[in-house]
């Protein structure tokens, strides 16, 4: 029985270390998509509840962007002058997206966006 | 303007769970035409501060898993630092064309998914 929970033990670690290695470099790379495969991964190879996943999420990505960000300015990748702004509209559409949320159903929303990430993703890799 | 708007849309997008990033990045690419590697510093910066206030409330709620996010993290900061020093030396058009492919994997997997819950970048 010990050793059954050490085998179990042993093959969460190993899980969780290319969780966070595969997370990390998606979002040191990226810049982004650390949620996108931190998210479901803790969820179907932890077993983790979805509500957790999501916040322990958070917890995983803002380290892991913190690091990523001081990387970029080193290499001085950083222009403030889009990101202020950027930040700026960031924060009220944060805001409105929490009451919109409430109004339209996000399953519409998500269908809208997935069909624009595709289509961006074939503007950047073919033209 | 267009970068607030921007921002407002990946805003709006990132409070549903699709990640702001999947959004904010090739929108500021697409319009603004920024080299690729300052695009996604953008979206770095721009997760900050909206995670650190998101992060409180669920550290209050007591809703983080602790021993899961610390192997995690360690093995992401490893990760992270790979993946940064790898993005600086590839070519912008090269970094481009991957994350095209990464962001057209996320596309149709937010299509063929079926969740509705929402989660942050």
């Amino acid at each position: 029985m010990a050793m059954l929970w050490r085998d179990a033990m042993k093959k969460n670690i190993l899980i969780m270390i290319l969780i966070g290695f595969v997370t990390g470099f998606a979002n040191g790379l990226f810049g982004s998509g650390g949620g996108t495969i931190v998210v479901p991964a803790m969820i179907f190879f932890l077993g983790m509840e979805e509500h957790k996943a999501h916040a322990t999420a958070i917890s995983v990505i803002l380290p892991l962007t913190i690091l990523s960000a001081v990387l970029y300015t080193a290499n001085k990748y950083t222009d403030w002058n889009i990101t202020w702004k950027v930040t700026l509209g960031g924060a009220a559409g944060g805001f409105v997206g929490a009451k919109l949320l409430n109004i339209c159903p996000a399953k519409w929303l998500r269908i809208i966006f997935a069909f624009f990430m595709i289509f961006a993703s074939i503007r950047l890799i073919f033209f | 303007m267009i970068l607030i708007l921007i921002g407002f849309i990946s805003g709006i997008v990132s409070g549903m769970g699709i990640g702001g990033g999947a959004i904010l990045i090739p929108a500021l690419v697409l319009a603004v035409n920024p080299p690729q590697h300052t695009a996604q510093s953008v979206n770095l910066i721009f997760f900050i501060p909206t995670a650190i206030v998101a992060l409180l409330v669920h550290a209050k709620n007591k809703r983080i898993d602790i021993k899961a996010a610390v192997p995690i993290i360690i093995f992401g900061l490893i990760g992270a630092y790979a993946g940064g020093i790898l993005a600086a030396k590839l070519q912008g058009a090269q970094l481009r064309k991957l994350f095209g492919i990464f962001l057209m994997a996320m596309g149709i997997y937010e299509l063929l998914s079926k969740k509705t819950k929402k989660f942050d970048s």
